[in-house]
């Protein structure tokens, strides 16, 4: 996309094409020929990742479209049914979900590497907008889809981050039902946000090929922040930056894969296993990590069009950063001062985001606002007066002489870029879930915990009967099916037991040729009956308390973990709150509560509900339920058994998760150390 | 990611380019499986399309039904005395397909005719009791079959086909 090409082909067919159509120049002077800085440093990488991120999203997400349905009813049910029934469904739902983060991780990383190295200075100023530009659409259609699933943090995300746009004066509340199409967000929001959410992304690669167009036409910046002068200033992009990019897109994946499959959910929110229920509001509701930041400016602003103005503006004021930042001196590396006031910024960014999960009250508001005004200040003060004030250090003469000057300085900054962009992300990535006044429920053993944990087969079995003996009467297991029992990775059933199980049941089906419902025996293609007929029948016969579903029932409880805990989680992969809480829960009824607690009338007290009054009376009690292989008939057991059997349900390819995980590292371990010493051989004749 | 400079002179560094290389293809042709392998009917249809039991009291003698397993119309037709005997008189020297009656249907049930709707041309459904055999006959691109499914005339290469079944009793049919 630079000037002129210098391909010159030999083969008559291509040279035949290249006539009419000069796409291989093209190519050859975009990817091949085109010359990059010699001295760029590994956050340059983060561009190729970006386009690697995009890449697998819209392939993943084109490939999920297949099996998902747009309708209220059944979008819920779609996402499980891909999870649990489409081949290798879970690996591409994950990868999607998971990619959303990686892709806002990479391009925060290689935002803030603009900054550091001030790529949006002359001339470079139309690059760094459409930056902004593709920044924005990211947002737009990370959001949107988060919608998709329908879940709970799906709707109420919908329906705030909707409701923004009612701030705008006059004209707001027309805007807003223009959005939702109706009255509420409902079918049409969804049907439209699924038809934008693959629009998007589109517009997106769009963008980035003006994007790399502009980049093209101007160079690209490098750690020296001096132009290339000479032919020993550069190096070719093929092999030098291609091979470069490529070994840090295969450790990119490498920590992607660690999210994918080890521990998929860490990212996302458990209140989003719980279906869209437009009469509840999750107690703590908090946007996806990555729009913390700006979540914790919207709140931090008392007026609801000033806070929506300033989140807008905390966005909207990058694109005008070129003209804000005046100083002639690009890169920080020769600013004294800018660089200390970019880390602060860094800091402050990711105490924003930490914030934006905190619940709005006390002293986080009034921090939130102190952070906020910095943010803004950092812009609109700090910068503009620095590039008045500060005397930059001298920059190098050229990029030949910093690579002379410079020997080893590529393995400090990987470590800060993987410090940094660590706690970036992680940083934010903490439920908001205040404790409530409840206990954290005791962390316990689970033989599917960990990298190479497994389901305990006879545990499952036994889980399976106190469901059936106890649970089921209240609890139904919609996304079961009976065939489940017989799958690999499951209770360890056969097919005839499975089938023989189902037998058991009685399903309602028809109509008949007469035109009526009729029951008849469970067949292994159907799933567990629900005990109530529908959710107010449920609610009749249970004192106005609706027994949820429990097929999700282990992913879709949490406890917050803390800091600095959490981080330590990513390490360890602990992400067994779901289980602990459900034990705690089934094992933590009290008979009198303590004293001083009012408890309501058909209520039961609970230490480790929130709020401790359950509707739920004491499910368990010790001899209950009668099992056949020697282990204590306890509510201890009872519960533990039950959870674990519920943990299978919630997530029933675990095991053939772990298992092709544990294949993808070792490729990807061996692959990366290939690339490795690929990269220093090319690099050789370079140095 | 090899270089064309040495091919006469195999180096180490082409062998390490030729390894990073061989990695990243299998690599690729790993990853592309799932991506190939997720359009396959998924787990909840194949267990949908498990075998179905069909009552055959209700169907009186000529008359044909159609019922539907794995998405597929399926006639079973409980023919007439004539329209066996012409199915099994037929010569099979005048079939497109040859096929004796009794290969299509089971011994001591030679009155019920089970075969899959569709027709073997380009995939419409044949109406039941039409065309010159009185058999089935395809309103799409006139291939005409007789009374035991059997091609006769049209464009259609084969007979319908029969899918599996059994009978689990005098009056019940298991297909599947």
């Amino acid at each position: 996309m630079s000037g002129h090409s210098t391909f010159e082909p030999t083969n008559p067919v291509i040279k035949w094409i290249e006539r009419r159509l000069p796409i291989f120049g093209l190519v050859h002077s975009s990817f091949v020929a085109y010359p990059t800085p010699r001295n760029l440093n590994y956050w340059w990488t983060f561009g190729g990742i970006l386009s690697l991120m995009l890449g697998v999203q819209i392939i993943t997400g084109v490939i999920l479209a297949m099996h998902y349905t747009p309708h209220v009813d059944f979008a819920f049910k779609s996402v499980e049914g891909i999870v649990r029934d489409v081949n290798y469904g879970w690996l591409l739902r994950y990868l999607h979900a998971n990619g959303a983060s990686m892709f806002f991780i990479a391009v925060y990383i290689h935002m803030f590497r603009g900054l550091y190295y001030g790529s949006y200075k002359e001339p470079r100023e139309v690059l760094w907008i459409l930056g902004v530009i593709i920044y924005l659409l990211m947002m737009a259609t990370g959001f949107m889809g988060y919608v998709l699933p329908w879940g709970q943090m799906s709707f109420w995300g919908a329906t705030v981050i909707t409701n923004l746009f009612s701030a705008i004066p006059y004209v707001g509340e027309s805007i807003v039902t223009l959005l939702w199409g109706g009255y509420s967000v409902d079918n049409p929001t969804l049907n439209r946000f699924f038809s934008l959410h693959y629009l998007l992304p589109f517009m997106i690669a769009g963008v980035v090929v003006l994007h790399i167009w502009a980049l093209h036409v101007v160079g690209q910046n490098n750690p020296a922040g001096v132009e290339p002068k000479t032919e020993k200033d550069v190096v070719a992009f093929t092999p030098y930056a291609t091979i470069k990019d490529g070994f840090a897109m295969v450790c990119f994946m490498i920590f992607y894969a660690w999210f994918v499959f080890y521990m998929p959910n860490f990212l996302g929110h458990a209140d989003n296993y719980i279906p869209a229920n437009p009469g509840v509001t999750p107690a703590h509701i908090v946007p996806e990590w990555y729009y913390l930041p700006f979540y914790a400016i919207l709140r931090a602003i008392p007026n609801k069009l000033g806070g929506v103005v300033a989140m807008f503006g905390a966005i909207i004021i990058l694109a005008f950063l070129p003209w804000l930042d005046s100083a002639k001196t690009r890169s920080s590396r020769y600013r004294p001062l800018a660089k200390q006031f970019f880390w602060i910024f860094v800091v402050v960014c990711v105490l924003l985001g930490w914030l934006g999960g905190k619940p709005a009250e006390g002293i986080y508001v009034i921090a939130a606002r102190v952070l906020t005004f910095y943010y803004f200040a950092h812009f609109l003060i700090i910068l503009p007066i620095l590039s008045r004030i500060e005397t930059p250090k001298p920059v190098p003469n050229s990029i030949a002489d910093d690579v002379l000057a410079k020997g080893k300085k590529a393995m400090a900054s990987i470590a800060v870029m993987l410090a940094v962009g660590g706690a970036l992300f992680i940083g934010g990535a903490q439920d908001a879930r205040a404790a409530e006044g409840a206990p954290t429920p005791p962390s316990l053993k689970w033989s599917f915990a960990g990298p190479f944990g497994k389901f305990d087969q006879p545990q499952l079995q036994r889980g399976l009967k106190v469901y059936k003996e106890v649970c089921a009467s209240c609890h139904s297991l919609s996304y079961v099916a009976f065939r489940n029992l017989a799958d690999p990775g499951g209770p360890g059933y056969n097919t005839a037991q499975a089938a023989a199980f189902a037998e058991e049941y009685k399903v309602k089906d028809g109509p008949n040729d007469a035109g009526d419902m009729f029951e008849r025996n469970g067949r292994p293609a159907d799933r567990f009956p629900a005990p109530f007929a529908n959710e107010n029948a449920a609610r009749a016969a249970n004192g106005g308390a609706y027994p949820p579903d429990l097929s999700l029932i282990a992913k879709a409880r949490s406890y917050d973990r803390g800091f600095p805990l959490f981080l330590w989680d990513v390490v360890t992969q602990f992400q067994e709150q779901g289980p602990n809480y459900l034990v705690a829960l089934m094992t933590g009824y009290e008979d009198t509560p303590p004293k001083g607690f009012e408890l309501p009338a058909g209520a039961n007290y609970n230490k480790y509900f929130p709020g401790h009054a359950i509707k739920m009376p004491k499910p368990l009690s010790d001899g209950q339920v009668t099992y056949d292989d020697g282990s204590p008939q306890t509510v201890e057991q009872y519960s533990k058994d039950v959870t674990a059997f519920l943990m299978w349900t919630a997530e029933p390819h675990m095991e053939a998760r772990k298992r092709l995980g544990l294949q993808v590292m070792i490729f990807l371990i061996v692959f990366a150390g290939l690339m490795y010493f690929t990269k220093k051989k090319v690099w050789a004749s370079a140095h | 990611m090899t270089t064309s400079s040495s091919a006469e002179h195999p180096t180490r560094r082409d062998f390490l380019y030729v390894a990073t290389g061989s990695v990243a293809a299998v690599g690729a042709a790993f990853a592309a499986w799932p991506l190939i392998s997720q359009m396959n009917p998924d787990a909840s249809t194949i267990a949908a399309g498990a075998p179905i039991e069909v009552d055959l009291a209700p169907i009186a003698s000529g008359q044909a039904i159609k019922v539907f397993w794995r998405g597929k119309p399926i006639y079973i037709s409980n023919r007439t005395k004539k329209e066996v005997d012409d199915a099994i008189n037929t010569q099979l020297s005048s079939l497109p397909d040859p096929q004796t009656d009794a290969q299509r249907t089971k011994q001591g049930h030679e009155q019920w005719l089970v075969v899959i709707g569709i027709c073997t041309h380009l995939g419409c459904v044949p109406i039941a009791h039409e065309g010159s055999y009185n058999g089935f006959f395809c309103p799409c691109h006139g291939s005409v079959y007789d009374t035991s499914g059997r091609i006769r005339s049209g464009p259609a290469p084969t007979n319908l086909p029969v899918p599996p079944y059994e009978f689990v009793s005098d009056t019940k049919i298991k297909i599947g």
